[in-house]
C-alpha cells in the first residue's frame, strides 16, 4: 500500500476535531426558547393532514388574523394530554393550525376521531424540516403567530389547563 | 476527613501515573537502562490509590455527607441506600472518577499479571496507559473535583434525576465505562506494540482478553441502556438512534471487528496493520462517545450530563491521544511486516469481509450521528432518524449476517467450496423457507422478514461448528463463539418480530371499560394514588386476559418529590411468546384515563440474545486465558525436561 494512505485516518480525524471545535465555540442553537420568536415564519408548503384537506403554506398566516400553530404528532403521549386544552382554546375562539410530525393521514384521522379535532387546518411534516426551521425541538409545542405571519410567542411542552389564559392573552396581544 | 483522604489519594495516584508515563517513555528511548522497572510498581500502587479515592466517594454518598458539594447536588438523605450509592456515579465528576479508577486498576492488573510480552513492550504499554491516565487525572482534579467541599454544609441534598433512579440505569453507565476503559487498555497495547515494533501473535494473545472483556461489558451496557429506555421512557421502543445511543453502539461495532481481527492475528498471524488500526478506532469511538455525551454538541435525551466547557477539555484530550496514535500509526504502519497470506476461500476471508461490513456500519452510524453537526456548520438544521439508519445499515448488515453464518464452518487458510457446499445448501434452504413462510403468513415489511430469515439461518449456522466434534473435547472458546453467534440469532429474531408484528393501541377508558390489544383484552379496574419512599404515584389496576385467567398489571405515573419530576412506570406482562406493555397516561377529565397498550411478540428475545452474546464472550475469554496458562505451564515443563536431559547428558559425559 502507498505509505501516504496511512495518513488518511489522521487527516479525517483532524477534520472532525476542527469541526467539533468550531461547533463547541458557537452559541448553542438548541437553546429554548426559539430564536425565531419575533421573526416571520420560514417559507414552507406542506401536504394536507386530512384526506379532504388542502396543503398548508406560510402564506396562509399573513391574512391579518392571528393564529395558533400547534406542532404535534399522533405518536406523542403528551399530545393526548394536551387535546382537551386545545379544545378549550378552540372554544375560546382561537384558530389552531396543526403540523403533525412524521405522521400519516390514517393515524391523524384515528387520533382526531378519538381525542377531538380542534384544528382549522392540518399539515404533515414528514421529515421534521418545518419543525426545525421554526425552532421547535420537540412535540408538542405551540406558537402564537400574528396576522403578518410573525412568530410572537412559543409554548414548549404540552399545554396544561393553567396555560390556557396566558396563551389566549398572547393571542389577543398579537392581534393588536 | 474522608473527602480529604480521597482527594489526597487522587493526587498521589496522578503523580504515580505521571511517573509511570515518564519512566515507561524513557525506557523505550534507550536500550539497557533500568528506569523502565519503575512502571510496574507505579501502575500497581496507582491502581490501589485510585480505588481508595473511589471508595471514599462511595462512603461520602453512603453517609450523605452534605458538606461535600457533589453529594449535596446529587443525593438526598431520603433516597434508598442503593440509589445513594449509584448516585456516586450518576453525575459527571463521580463518573469520571469511576472511569479513572477502573483505568488505574486495569493498569495495575497489567503491571501485576502480564508476563507473556517482552518487558520493553509492557513498559511501552504502561507508558501509553499512563499518558492517557494523566489527561484524565488533569481533567478530574482540574475541572471536575468530586471531593470539593461547600463553604457551609447544605441543609438537604438536591436529589438524583428521578429518571436515573432505576436498577437498569444504575448499572448501565458503569458497565459501559468498564467497556470503554477496556478499549483504552487495548489501545495502550496497540501503541506499545507499535512503538516497540512487536505486532505479532503474542501481542494479539496478550491483548485479546482485554478486548473480549471490554466487548462483554459494552454488550451488557448497551443492552441495559436499551432495556431502560424501553420500559422507563414509556415510548414502547427499544432503540431510537439517539446520538448518545449511537455513541455507545459505535465502540461496540469497532470492538466487535477488533475482537475478530485480533483472533485472526493470534491464530494465523495475519491482519497485522488492520488489527492495529481497529485498536485505535475502537478507543477513538469510546472517547468520541464520551465527548458527545458530555459536551452537548449534539442534542439528545441524555442532555442532563451536558457542559460545553468540559466538551472543550475532552476534545483536547481526544485530539492529543487519537491524533497522536493516528500519527504514530501513519509513521510506523508501513514498517509493520506483512502477516501470513491466505486463500480466497478461507475463514480469514470471511472474517475480513465481516470486518469491513462492521466498519461500514460503523461509518454509516458515525456519518448519521455527526451529519447534523456538519449540516449545522453549513447553516442547515436537520435531524437524522430511523428512515436513514435502518435501511442504510441493513444494506451492510444483511450480507454480514450471510457471511457470519458461513464463516465458522470454513477452515483457516484454505478451504474448498465443495467441502462446505452441503452446509451452505442447508442454510440457504432454512433461510428461503423462513422468508417464504414469513411473507405468506404475515403482512410484515421486507426488513423484518429478512431479519427473521437470517435469524433462523444464523441459529442453525451457529451450532454447525459443533457438528462432528466431540462435545466434551470442544475448546471453551469455540463454545463461546457458538453461544455468542446463537445469541445474535436470538436478538435478531426479537428485533425482527418486534418491528414486524407489534400491535399498538391508544385508548381512553373509564373504570370497568376495556380495550383489545393483540390476544389480550385489557380492562381498567381503577386508578389509585400510591406513595413510595421519595415519590407519589397514580397507579392503574388493569386486568389483562387472553381468554384464560386474568392477570393484574399496575402501570404508574410517578411524581418525584426531590427534584420534582413526573416519570412513567410502564407495566409489563411477560409471556413466552411476547410482552404486553401498558403505559398510564393523563386523566381525560371526564373520568376516562389514557392508556397506551402494546403487544410485542418475542420482544424480550432482544435482551436474552444480548445476554447470550455477552455470556459467549465470557466463555471465550476464560477459554483463551486458561489455554494460554496451560501453554505457559507446558513451556515451563518442557524447559524443565530439557534441563533435566542436559544434566543427565553431562553426567553421562562425566562418567565416560
Amino acid at each position: 500500500m502507498n505509505r501516504w494512505a496511512f495518513y488518511i485516518p489522521l487527516a479525517l480525524f483532524a477534520l472532525f476535531v476542527g469541526l467539533a471545535g468550531y461547533q463547541l465555540t458557537q452559541p448553542k442553537a438548541d437553546e429554548i426558547p426559539s430564536r425565531m420568536v419575533g421573526k416571520p415564519l420560514p417559507a414552507f408548503e406542506l401536504p394536507p393532514g386530512r384526506a379532504d384537506g388542502a396543503p398548508v403554506t406560510n402564506a396562509a398566516f399573513t391574512d391579518g388574523q392571528p393564529r395558533l400553530l400547534n406542532i404535534w404528532a399522533t405518536w406523542c403521549l403528551p399530545c393526548i394530554a394536551e387535546a382537551p386544552h386545545l379544545e378549550s382554546l378552540k372554544e375560546a375562539g382561537a384558530p389552531i393550525v396543526g403540523i403533525a410530525i412524521r405522521d400519516t393521514q390514517e393515524d391523524i384521522a384515528a387520533f382526531l376521531a378519538e381525542h377531538g379535532d380542534p384544528y382549522t387546518g392540518i399539515a404533515i411534516d414528514e421529515r421534521s424540516s418545518v419543525q426545525l426551521a421554526i425552532g421547535s425541538s420537540g412535540v408538542p409545542e405551540t406558537f402564537v403567530i400574528d396576522g403578518q405571519g410573525i412568530i410572537r410567542h412559543q409554548h414548549i411542552g404540552d399545554i396544561r389547563e393553567r396555560d390556557v389564559p396566558l396563551i389566549l392573552e398572547k393571542l389577543r396581544e398579537a392581534g393588536e | 476527613m474522608t473527602a480529604e483522604i480521597g482527594l489526597a489519594a487522587l493526587w498521589m495516584a496522578a503523580a504515580l501515573c505521571m511517573l509511570q508515563f515518564i519512566a515507561g517513555a524513557l525506557a523505550t528511548r534507550s536500550e539497557g537502562n533500568d528506569i523502565g522497572a519503575l512502571t510496574r510498581p507505579a501502575a500497581i500502587v496507582q491502581g490501589l490509590l485510585a480505588l481508595t479515592a473511589f471508595a471514599c466517594l462511595l462512603w461520602l454518598f453512603a453517609i450523605t455527607d452534605l458538606s461535600v458539594k457533589l453529594v449535596a447536588t446529587n443525593s438526598h438523605s431520603e433516597k434508598p441506600m442503593i440509589y445513594k450509592l449509584t448516585g456516586a456515579w450518576g453525575n459527571h465528576e463521580g463518573s469520571m472518577l469511576l472511569w479513572v479508577a477502573v483505568m488505574a486498576l486495569s493498569g495495575a492488573a497489567i503491571g501485576a499479571l502480564e508476563k507473556r510480552l517482552p518487558e520493553r513492550t509492557i513498559q511501552a504499554v504502561l507508558a501509553a496507559q499512563g499518558a492517557v491516565g494523566v489527561g484524565f487525572y488533569a481533567f478530574l482534579i482540574g475541572s471536575s473535583n468530586p471531593f470539593e467541599r461547600l463553604p457551609s454544609p447544605a441543609a438537604q441534598g438536591a436529589g438524583l434525576n428521578p429518571l436515573l433512579q432505576d436498577w437498569g440505569l444504575a448499572f448501565h453507565p458503569p458497565t459501559l465505562y468498564i467497556g470503554y476503559v477496556g478499549l483504552s487498555v487495548a489501545f495502550s497495547f496497540v501503541v506499545g506494540a507499535l512503538i516497540t515494533r512487536q505486532v505479532n501473535p503474542d501481542f494479539a494473545r496478550a491483548m485479546r482478553p482485554w478486548v473480549l472483556g471490554a466487548w462483554v461489558f459494552l454488550t451488557l451496557g448497551i443492552a441495559a441502556g436499551s432495556w431502560w429506555a424501553y420500559y422507563e421512557l414509556g415510548w414502547g421502543g427499544w432503540w431510537f438512534w439517539d446520538p448518545v445511543e449511537n455513541a455507545s453502539l459505535m465502540p461496540w461495532l469497532a470492538a466487535t471487528a477488533l475482537l475478530h481481527s485480533v483472533t485472526v492475528l493470534a491464530a494465523r498471524d495475519a491482519l497485522r496493520t488492520w488489527t492495529v488500526m481497529l485498536g485505535v478506532v475502537a478507543f477513538s469511538m469510546s472517547m468520541l462517545g464520551t465527548f458527545i455525551v458530555r459536551s452537548g454538541v449534539l442534542t439528545s435525551v441524555h442532555s442532563f450530563a451536558v457542559d460545553p466547557e468540559r466538551g472543550v477539555f475532552i476534545l483536547i484530550l481526544l485530539a492529543l491521544y487519537i491524533g497522536g496514535a493516528l500519527a504514530l500509526f501513519a509513521w510506523r504502519a508501513s514498517s509493520i511486516a506483512e502477516g501470513k497470506r491466505f486463500a480466497v476461500a478461507s475463514r480469514e476471508t470471511a472474517l475480513v469481509f465481516n470486518n469491513i461490513m462492521l466498519c461500514a456500519i460503523l461509518g454509516v452510524v458515525l456519518l448519521g450521528t455527526l451529519y447534523p453537526l456538519m449540516a449545522e456548520a453549513a447553516g442547515d438544521r436537520v435531524s437524522i432518524g430511523p428512515p436513514y439508519f435502518n435501511p442504510v445499515s441493513a444494506v451492510f448488515a444483511l450480507p454480514m449476517f450471510a457471511v457470519m453464518a458461513v464463516g465458522p464452518i470454513l477452515r483457516w487458510r484454505q478451504d474448498s467450496a465443495r467441502r462446505i457446499s452441503k452446509g451452505v445448501i442447508v442454510l440457504a434452504a432454512v433461510g428461503v423457507v423462513t422468508a417464504l413462510a414469513g411473507a405468506l403468513l404475515s403482512d410484515a415489511g421486507i426488513l423484518p422478514i429478512l431479519g427473521l430469515a437470517f435469524a433462523a439461518v444464523i441459529a442453525v449456522a451457529a451450532v454447525m461448528p459443533l457438528y462432528g466434534r466431540k462435545l466434551s473435547r470442544t475448546p471453551m472458546a469455540t463454545w463461546g463463539m457458538v453461544l455468542a453467534h446463537f445469541g445474535v440469532a436470538v436478538a435478531l429474531f426479537g428485533m425482527a418480530s418486534e418491528s414486524g408484528f407489534s400491535k399498538e393501541t391508544l385508548a381512553a377508558v373509564s373504570a370497568g371499560e376495556s380495550a383489545q390489544i393483540g390476544p389480550y383484552e385489557v380492562t381498567l379496574e381503577g386508578v389509585e394514588p400510591l406513595a413510595g419512599p421519595n415519590w407519589t404515584a397514580l397507579e392503574a389496576r388493569l386486568s389483562a386476559s387472553d381468554g384464560g385467567d386474568a392477570v393484574i398489571l399496575r402501570p404508574q405515573s410517578r411524581t418525584f418529590v426531590q427534584p420534582v419530576q413526573t416519570t412513567t412506570e410502564s407495566a409489563l406482562l411477560n409471556r413466552w411468546d411476547g410482552q404486553l406493555y401498558a403505559v398510564l397516561g393523563q386523566a381525560a377529565g371526564d373520568g376516562r384515563w389514557q392508556l397506551r397498550l402494546w403487544w410485542k411478540p418475542f420482544v424480550a428475545m432482544i435482551w436474552y440474545g444480548s445476554l447470550l452474546i455477552a455470556l459467549g464472550g465470557i466463555l471465550a475469554a476464560v477459554g483463551h486465558i486458561r489455554r494460554s496458562r496451560r501453554r505457559k505451564a507446558l513451556e515451563v515443563r518442557l524447559a524443565e525436561q530439557e534441563a533435566d536431559l542436559l544434566l543427565v547428558r553431562r553426567q553421562e559425559e562425566a562418567m565416560a
